[in-house]
């Protein structure tokens, strides 16, 4: 489908937002990533997308989740990534944090090697660095993202330890830090995730992802599956975490509401394709796409 | 030279096919290159069982000559049957000369120990080794710490290392101690005592590790760094024998074993090594009190 050559998409440069970011250059460029599962044919990304209603191709079944999309991040931006079940939101955040492997597209991260360098082409090391000290990704079920059976503070540590943090003592300095950010209490830092609550497990995995200062937060779904004043409680949590450190964040979520709360531009997804984008305001205030208006007006 | 009347008839000499040795040996080359790193090789059946040093067993197998001069120790004594029968099976496929003396060795196979006398660059120390791969603690898959190796992914072990201290106040695995080999693989060096470890640093000798149940076979070259995980604020630390001595040749620079009487209850120490205490005891007795002065020097992990 033609128009989906988005290229100036999230370029949302709304004047006098006092924020970290540096003019110029995005911190995340992504081109044309394209991740199908099963045989490919060569008719599969014509054949399927928001026209043909489907993201199953007709000619080899293979399931084009996400096809084409294209964004740029700058620092301290949060993107938002919205659209049904299945319309390939996860699969994008899970390629970029390298989850999952791409089909086609490339993706450049200004921290790394200047941005000159395609990271979804990089080797399993360097996006394992990559990962462990450019990134933080926060699941929506906190066991994806957590050691159940490791503790709270070794569940911190581990992020630390990978990026080469070999001092006890400031592990555990570091861990409170996170966890009285994250509001955990303290005492529970040696305790085993697996006995906390939803809330507090969710909680403890945006420590984890913040471990290392990440300049970059992906959130797959992060307030689904817990009750509305919990949501609301990490929403704040993660609206004050992006104040104070100013990070660049990629939000995926099917709740509007989050989406409005959180998000300065968003890319809405349909069967694998970004249908629409622009700044969060104008999407939900004017909607475009036949799609995004359904959205929109099914919003309560 | 092979005493040719202790060697049974019908056997190739050192009980494997030429093609095995050379296999293993290739094997040997491979691990000696990449320090630390496991290579797989196939494992043969032996007249011992899995689990009772086959896999130190090929390697010695595979490097024996007839020049060769053996020493086989089990947790530090030689005349543990463990010991006794791996010689004896050697003596009985090769001819060779075996020894106690570990200084007169030039091959020397081991299980769970490291001799306290400091080895020199021409000799050769085997391992016997039950579970070659230091993630299994963390990692159940052999794919997945294949992978973890690949890309020298070691925060899940130093988490549980992390985990350890925050339990315990300290690192507390005993024998097995996980290091680090010439800055690149983690390796596990055989259930010796931490006390060796430092032994394994800079060592002079060429060590090698054979795991005959789980078909892994590595190595630390001559003059290789070897570090045990340790964090910046918790040291790694080897046994302490403060205060205690051998009772048989007063050394208390060695790794001691506790002996309790079965009858009176009480509780005396010795060298685990044996014969480095029978070769101090004889000194002693030659020479008077005072020829065993130790300095330190023969242990690596002494301080």
């Amino acid at each position: 489908m033609d128009g989906l050559e988005i290229t100036d998409v999230s370029s949302c440069d709304l004047s006098g937002r006092q924020d970290h970011r540096v003019p110029g250059e995005p911190m995340l460029r992504v081109r044309g990533l394209t991740r199908i599962y099963g045989r490919e044919c060569p008719d599969c990304v014509p054949r399927t997308g928001p026209e043909a209603g489907s993201n199953i191709c007709p000619g080899c079944g293979s399931v084009v989740a996400c096809a084409g999309v294209s964004f740029d991040l700058y620092a301290g931006e949060i993107l938002g990534v919205v659209g049904e079940s299945g319309s390939g939101k996860s699969t994008l955040v899970q390629c970029l944090y390298f989850d999952s492997a791409v089909t086609a597209g490339e993706a450049y991260l200004r921290n790394y090697r200047e941005g000159a360098v395609n990271i979804l082409g990089s080797s399993a090391q360097e996006q394992r660095h990559i990962r462990h000290h450019l990134m933080g990704m926060v699941y929506q079920k906190p066991h994806q993202g957590l050691r159940l059976d490791c503790t709270a503070g070794g569940n911190i540590a581990e992020k630390l330890l990978a990026a080469e943090f070999f001092h006890v003592g400031r592990i555990r300095e570091r861990a409170s830090e996170l966890l009285l950010r994250t509001e955990v209490p303290l005492e529970r830092m040696d305790h085993l995730p697996r006995h906390f609550s939803g809330g507090m497990q969710q909680r403890v995995q945006i420590a984890k992802a913040l471990a290392n200062s990440p300049p970059l937060v992906f959130l797959d779904e992060v307030t689904t599956g817990l009750d509305v004043s919990v949501q609301a409680r990490v929403l704040d949590l993660i609206r004050h975490l992006h104040r104070e450190l100013g990070l660049a964040m990629v939000v995926v979520s099917h709740d509007l509401g989050v989406i409005r709360l959180l998000t300065d531009c968003t890319l809405v997804m349909k069967t694998g394709r970004v249908v629409e984008a622009g700044l969060t305001d104008q999407i939900l205030g004017d909607p475009q796409h036949p799609y995004t208006q359904l959205l929109v007006s099914s919003l309560l | 030279m092979p005493d040719k009347q202790a060697v049974r008839p019908g056997y190739n000499f050192a009980f494997l096919d030429e093609q095995t040795k050379k296999e293993i040996r290739r094997r040997i080359l491979k691990a000696v290159a990449v320090p630390g790193y496991q290579v797989p090789f196939a494992s043969r059946e032996l007249p011992i069982a899995q689990g009772w040093g086959t896999g130190g067993l090929q390697l010695t197998l595979a490097l024996v000559g007839p020049g060769d001069v053996v020493k086989v120790i089990d947790q530090g004594s030689d005349d543990v049957v463990n010991a006794v029968n791996i010689r004896r099976l050697l003596l009985q496929t090769t001819g060779v000369k075996t020894t106690e003396d570990t200084g007169a060795a030039t091959l020397i196979q081991t299980r769970h120990r490291i001799p306290e006398e400091r080895l020199r660059e021409e000799q050769a120390l085997v391992f016997q080794v039950p579970y070659p791969e230091p993630l299994r603690r963390v990692e159940p898959s052999e794919v997945k710490t294949r992978e973890m190796h690949a890309e020298a992914d070691y925060s899940r072990l130093w988490v549980f290392l992390y985990e350890d201290i925050v339990r315990w106040r300290e690192i507390t695995i005993g024998a097995q101690y996980p290091v680090l080999v010439n800055g690149r693989y983690v390796m596990d060096p055989s259930p010796i005592p931490r006390w060796d470890i430092p032994k394994l640093h800079m060592a002079a000798n060429l060590n090698l590790f054979g795991a005959g149940r789980e078909k892994r076979i590595y190595a630390v070259p001559p003059y290789t760094r070897v570090e045990p995980l340790a964090f910046e604020d918790h040291q790694f630390r080897v046994e302490s024998f403060d205060g205690k001595h051998c009772a048989v040749c007063g050394s208390t620079a060695s790794f001691l074993d506790e002996l309790i009487d079965d009858h009176t209850g009480a509780r005396r120490h010795t060298c685990s090594d044996v014969a480095y205490c029978a070769k101090r005891h004889q000194l002693l007795s030659e020479n008077g009190p005072g020829a065993g002065r130790q300095t330190g020097n023969e242990t690596g992990g002494g301080a």
